[in-house]
Order: structure tokens, then sequence, then C-alpha cells
């Protein structure tokens, strides 16, 4: 048999096939189907309606409210209040409301593990790459598809390796790495996936992988993985998630087909900065114009988990925002709030003068508190700076990991955070 | 489109995200409320001068950014014919084709310059100008995504599946 990549043998498993070729087009059987509030039952309902069809198996289907969570208005209450009672009327028992954003609450509550092939109805589920699982985003009609089947078309893309090696410099982290791959590699990596790997991503934290196959969605690929290994197992058992053997050993062939092999220096990396209006205008913060900052932003999937907060944290500590300059933070899941509160993190970014804000999605999409005014200037540990996504159309968003965003929060406009490390 | 059978092309550039097609700050709103915001940062005329049946074409990137069907819709939804690309993000092309939007990719767009009059034969993935001659050569669809576009989009399509005995 041809030897296979990590992500052929997932889609060959999920198609019942031994194998599977690169631009095979291939009908899949779904292991997991997350949906949230936003593109979820408020625009699925009707189409599974209209096709006189039921969920086929609502244990494999996560409902998570986080996009509109909590309401700020009448019309975010009333989508909020159908996706509950979708959720009941189907009999979704995986239905997770305000507790988190979807792509954190997947591998939280053990949704997750290697081998698995799941679709998300959000652009960044590429997220459970991290997990070993070959997951991507998919629209509403095509959820109601899968609601209603159990199964849904898949094209076998080709693979683009990318290799990190070395280690990261203090300062440094998974969003640095995305934001240089953003600038190296662009943001059309159209129906491939991208598989991480190096010794810099083997001793990548989990947070920190989630962060990496998050973003993969940024480079515009079809996903993001990374092989399971001791990391990953040990992460899955502290979670008390059972592994079947199968899923433990679960890697791509040796002698595997790859579309390109890039490589990268881990030790030779500078913090990035994202210059508006695309995460593809990436450059060392040396090389970005110090603008004067309105808003440093902490949240999101990709930038408002425990480590996220942890790395502002200790940028922050005895620190404190600068006057003219507010820092948000909107931590990605309850628990993980409760979690940053016992160990002292929260009191940390509160006593720089951090507000805090609800978990969920929040401003990052332009959807809760946090948007930006006209002409504003922000700094965002997020994943997309895209022009208006963030509030006004007029204003702009510049992309860092949170160690920059929470040191251009002290000095306030763009800084290094090494600055602040020894 | 016209009387002729002769569609607008609209002519975009390089990545064209999905907040430009359905801007965040609209999206709890209807669907035509949406529409009347699609693409109004880079042309502001767009949504109130396109009529139906006119040609979005664009170079690399359609779509690029959130999984929202929307902005795909919002295009359906102001009677956009087809948007032909140098590329498009995959999950839009799936959302397109998924709400009976046709999208071709297509390397060499020099000739679709905004305004032209154009009509496109979807089978052949040829793009026409009034005079019959070939403005443009698309990567045809693959066969069972154009009977998707047929059936009007991805429910249809199932409903058609699904009444057919196994």
């Amino acid at each position: 048999m041809t030897a296979q990549t990590i992500s052929q043998k997932i889609l060959a498993r999920a198609a019942g096939l031994d194998a599977v070729a690169v631009g095979d087009i291939v009908t899949c059987r779904v292991d997991l189907a997350m949906m949230h509030d936003s593109g979820g039952p408020r625009r699925v309902a009707s189409k599974l309606l209209e096709l006189g069809a039921s969920v086929w198996d609502p244990s494999k289907v996560v409902i998570v409210s986080d996009h509109f969570t909590p309401a700020i208005d009448v019309d975010s209450a009333g989508i909020l209040a159908l996706t509950r009672r979708w959720a009941a009327a189907q009999q979704i028992d995986n239905f997770h409301d305000g507790e988190g954003i979807c792509h954190v609450i997947l591998p939280e509550r053990g949704y997750l593990k290697p081998g698995l092939f799941a679709v998300g109805g959000d652009s960044h589920s590429p997220s459970g790459g991290a997990w070993g699982a070959f997951m991507v985003g998919i629209g509403a009609t095509e959820m109601a598809g899968v609601l209603a089947t159990g199964e849904i078309w898949m094209r076998v893309p080709a693979t683009i390796r990318v290799e990190w090696n070395g280690s990261l410099g203090r300062g440094l982290s998974a969003k640095d790495m995305l934001l240089k791959l953003c600038a190296t590699l662009g943001m059309n990596n159209d129906y491939r996936v991208i598989e991480y790997a190096g010794s810099t991503v083997q001793g990548l934290p989990m947070l920190e992988r989630l962060t990496l196959c998050n973003m993969a969605a940024e480079l515009g690929a079809k996903t993001g993985i990374i092989a399971p290994d001791a990391v990953t197992l040990a992460d899955l058992a502290g979670r008390g998630v059972a592994v079947e053997d199968w899923r433990r050993h679960l890697a791509g062939d040796d002698n595997a087909d790859v579309e390109a092999v890039h490589r990268f220096d881990a030790g030779a990396l500078a913090p990035q900065v994202a210059a508006p209006h695309s995460p593809a205008n990436s450059r060392d913060v040396a090389d970005t114009e110090p603008r004067r900052i309105d808003q440093a932003y902490l949240g999101a999937c990709t930038g408002a988990k425990e480590n996220d907060l942890r790395m502002a944290a200790e940028v922050l500590k005895g620190r404190q925002v600068a006057r003219g300059t507010r820092l948000l933070i909107a931590p990605a899941s309850t628990r993980m709030t409760a979690q940053l509160a016992a160990d002292g993190t929260l009191a940390t970014l509160l006593a720089a003068g951090a507000q805090l804000l609800p978990t969920g999605c929040g401003a990052c999409a332009g959807y809760g508190a946090g948007v930006l005014a006209d002409d504003e200037v922000s700094i965002a540990s997020t994943a997309r700076n895209f022009r208006g996504r963030m509030g006004s159309a007029r204003a702009e968003v510049y992309l860092a990991s949170p160690y920059t965003v929470a040191a251009s929060a002290i000095r306030g406009h763009i800084a290094d955070p090494r600055e602040f490390l020894s | 489109m016209s009387q002729s059978g002769l569609a607008r092309v609209w002519r975009f550039g390089d990545q064209v995200d999905t907040d430009q097609l359905a801007p965040g700050r609209y999206i709890k709103g209807s669907i035509d409320e949406l529409a009347a915001h699609c693409l109004e940062a880079l042309r502001p005329e767009f949504a109130g001068a396109v009529r139906p049946g006119d040609l979005v074409v664009a170079g690399i990137g359609f779509g690029i950014g959130s999984s929202r069907e929307q902005a795909a819709q919002t295009l359906r939804q102001l009677g956009v014919g087809a948007v032909i690309a140098g590329g498009a993000a995959r999950i839009f092309y799936r959302n397109a084709i998924n709400l009976g939007l046709p999208v071709l990719i297509c390397t060499d767009t020099a000739m679709l310059v905004d305004g032209t009059a154009a009509r496109l034969d979807l089978d052949s993935g040829k793009v026409f100008d009034a005079s019959g001659a070939v403005l443009a050569h698309c990567e045809p669809m693959p066969p069972f995504l154009r009977q998707i576009v047929r059936d009007g989009g991805l429910i249809a399509n199932l409903k058609l599946r699904l009444a057919r005995p196994a």
C-alpha cells in the first residue's frame, strides 16, 4: 500500500477505505459535529425541517453558545434562547451555554482525541488538529446536511509540512510562529493541510499547539494537524479520556508524499506584529512602527486561554497599563477564569489596570463588548485583523502575541515584550 | 442580466474577506439588511447597483476568513450569477455551492475588466462577450457540484437524494 500522511489515514478510515490519494473525493462518516450559537441552530433548524430529517446521532453533536453570550441586546438574547430550545428539543446533551469558546470547550471537556474525523461550524475548527483529530470548518447549510445524514464529502488534501526546530526565546510563543508563517507562506494555502512537526512543536504544551492549529485558518488551509505524542496522551489521560490503542500510535508514514516541507529555526524568531488589515502583514516588532494604542485586547480562542493570560501576566506583573490606553481581557472559558483566579494570574492583570470582560468570542468578531470606534488603533491577541472585523471599518487592528499585547499596553504604543522579561 | 442575456462584470482585487461580504456588526439582522452592506467597504455602490445575473470577478483568496455562510448568501440575495476568481477560500467555496451560487476558478481574468458585458457558460466554464468571443476560460466545476448548483443548492439536492429509495 502506498505511504499515507496522518490526514490521509484519518480520511480513509472515515470513508471506510484502506487508503486514499490526494485529490480523491470521498464521503466521510462524521465522528463529531460541533456548532455554535451564531452558525448553529438559528441557521440549521429551518433547513433540517425543510429536509424533514432529524439529527442522525445526538451523541455526536456538540453545541456551544459563545458568539452572542452573554446577551448584549434583545436580538442576541433571542438567538441564545432559540439555541437552548433547539438543543433541548433535539435531546443534545452536549450543550455548553456561556461556558467558553467552542474551540477551547472541545478539548477542555474531553471531546477530542487522535484520529477523529470532525466538522465544526466555525472557521477556526482546525484547532482540533492539536489533539490529532482531522477537523474542518463548514457552513450552516453543509452542517444541516451532516446533521441529516452523518456524512460529508471531502477532497483529500495535499500536505504541507511545517517543521520548527530549536528553542523559542523568552517572550516568544506559538502566536509569533504562526504570524511568521502567515507572512512567509501567505494566506492562500487552499485545500491543503498544514502538518506541524519538529522539536519546537513537540516541546509546546497543548494550548500552544491549539494556537498553531487554530490559525491554520489564516493560512487558508483546509486544516492543521499535529501527530499525537506523549504530551497529547498525557493531556488526555489527565482529562480522563479513554484513547484506543490505534489512536495512540497514529502517525503519518515516513515516506508519505508531501507537497512541500518548510523549515524554520525557532531560536531565530523575534516577536511578530501583523499590521492592518491582514495577518500576512506580519514582521518583526522592531520593524513595526510604534503606533500609539487606544485598546489592547486579550481575547478569543486564539489569544485568551489560560497560558495566554499567564504570558500577559508575566509581562504586566507589578506594572501599570499606560494612561490613555485600555487593556481588555476576555478569558476563553469559565473554567479557565476560575483557574486563573485561583493561581493569582487574574489578580496580577487586574492590579495592572485590566478590565475583565465576560467569557466568549466578544469583540474578536465584532459581536460583543470591546468593539472599536472610527480611527482607533488596537493591538489584539486574536487571529484576524480584517477591516471592520472588530468594530468600525475605520479602526486599525494589529495582531501580536499575548506578551506583545501586554508590553504595548504598558508602553501605550506597540512595544517589544523582551524589554520586560529579563 | 439584461435582455441580451449579458451580465455586467464587477471587478474586485485579491483577498476579499468574509468581513467585507458579510460585516459582523450587521450579522444579527435579516439577510436583506446584511446584503445591503455587502462589499460596501470596497465599493459602496455595489449592493445598490448590482443586477441579477451579474458576475463578480476577483483575484486570489476570495471569501477568506470566517465560516459564516452569509458571506455567500449576501451575493446570492443580491442576485449575483456567479463568482469567478483566481482562487477561493474553501469554506466560502463550499458555502456558495451549497446555496446554489456557482464559483469558478480562473487563472486568467485579464479580459474581464470592470463593466464588461459578458455571459458565462457553466458547463464549459467559458465566458463570452456580446459577439460570442471568449473572454476567459475558467476551470469547469466538477459535474456533481454543478448538479448541486442546478438543483438550487445542497438542501434541494439532499431532498431529491433522500427521497430516492436507497
